[in-house]
């Protein structure tokens, strides 16, 4: 029945959805933007509900989907339904999240997970354990400038490349690569 | 971090995103894929030297038909479980209708030649290094079609490694079967296909560790 409304409403919202992505993948950021901010609400709806018993994890999971999903936002045909594919992703985040937990819940003490879960509190967690400006400091200098200058300074390509000295294809290729080393460190392969 | 700062973070200057990038990631990994295999095989092995005459023979195109059919049908296979999402139903029966066409073929074929003629329509002459040669001719074509993979998004590990290897693998015997002798359709349905099944056997057990993302 839960997954029933919850369909429903995807189902919904799938065309404007969908409309959004296509917007944003042929270049219109605001309408980009716009999809992420809906996508996000629906990743943590969807993931709350199978994340029942890790709240703790809801959040932090939200955020690697769609770093995942921006990370991989051209192998989304327009001739496939959204949601589809959008699923298919986050369960695949989600999986792997698990596993992760698993394998580390091997090696260490699992009351950690038993206080965590007692201390986590049901509201709206907007806001992730993680540190963004941690992880960027672990990323190497051509790939953090662009994403410090372009992603969080809101700078063009042409005004990065001049402010590092980068050329305008290491700028684009930096961001590229840092977003897709973001979501490696964030998964644990960087170690 | 917030969300809401994650969100801007990736829409702030994300761009247009080039249309078509699974499609060209393919062309690019086949291309040099099977470049590199026919390389190994001039190098290794040379293409047979009675070729001009063999393409004459209808039995040639038969197994030409064979090998290209599976090896588009396995191009299929690779492509969806490249992208997340996409319904799988009706792979098993494009992989299927080629070996299904080929074993039929060869069934017939069996049961008209007698004791002696089968053992030579099946083993052939090169029966032992078949096999073999068409796993090392995909060799290339797999680190290629694994390089394309990676930068598309499998959700499915160990059937996207499978359909690497199986791509891969018939790719390779497209290449090898300009070197190989035998034309006897129960020779192609089973030892092709078994030197197919070797790279498909190591991208499913490879696909978890070299696919994730």
């Amino acid at each position: 029945m839960q997954r029933m409304q919850e369909t429903g409403r995807l189902n919904a919202s799938e065309e404007r959805l969908k409309n959004l992505l296509v917007l944003g993948l042929g270049g219109d950021e605001l309408a980009y933007h716009a999809f992420l901010q809906e996508l996000s609400a629906h990743l943590r709806a969807f993931l709350r509900k199978r994340l029942a018993r890790l709240p703790d994890e809801v959040e932090d999971l939200v955020q690697e989907s769609l770093l995942a999903i921006h990370n991989q936002r051209h192998t989304y045909d327009a001739g496939q339904p959204l949601t589809a594919w959008i699923h298919a992703i986050a369960k695949y985040k989600l999986i792997d999240l698990l596993r992760r937990r698993a394998r580390r819940d091997l090696l260490t003490d699992p009351l950690d997970d038993e206080l965590g879960l007692a201390s986590a509190a049901d509201t709206e967690a907007a806001e992730a354990r993680r540190d963004l400006g941690k992880l960027l400091e672990r990323l190497p200098e051509r790939q953090r400038l662009p994403i410090v200058h372009m992603k969080l300074g809101g700078l063009s390509v042409a005004e990065t490349a001049r402010l590092t000295g980068m050329s305008e294809s290491a700028v684009k290729v930096g961001v590229h690569r840092g977003l897709k080393a973001l979501a490696a460190i964030i998964r644990g392969d960087d170690a | 971090m917030r969300t809401d700062d994650l969100v801007t973070l990736l829409a702030t200057g994300a761009g247009a995103v080039q249309p078509h990038q699974v499609a060209r990631r393919y062309a690019v990994a086949i291309g040099w894929g099977a470049l590199g295999a026919a390389l190994l095989m001039a190098a290794l092995l040379g293409p047979r030297h009675d070729l001009a005459a063999a393409a004459l023979l209808p039995t040639f195109w038969i197994k030409a038909a064979f090998v290209t059919s599976f090896a588009a049908a396995s191009l299929l296979a690779a492509l969806r479980l490249s992208r997340p999402g996409l319904s799988l139903a009706w792979l098993p029966g494009v992989l299927g209708a080629p070996v299904l066409g080929i074993w039929l073929l060869a069934a017939a074929i069996l049961l008209r030649a007698d004791e002696a003629q089968r053992k030579v329509l099946f083993f052939g002459d090169t029966w032992n290094s078949c096999p073999f040669l068409i796993a090392l001719l995909s060799a290339p074509v797999f680190v290629a079609v694994v390089w394309a993979m990676r930068g598309l998004a499998p959700t499915r590990l160990r059937l996207a490694g499978a359909a690497a290897g199986l791509l891969s693998g018939a790719v390779g015997t497209m290449v090898y079967s300009v070197h190989c002798p035998e034309l006897a359709a129960p020779f192609i349905g089973f030892w092709y296909l078994l030197g197919m099944l070797i790279p498909t056997a190591a991208g499913t057990l490879l696909g978890p560790r070299l696919l994730r993302w």
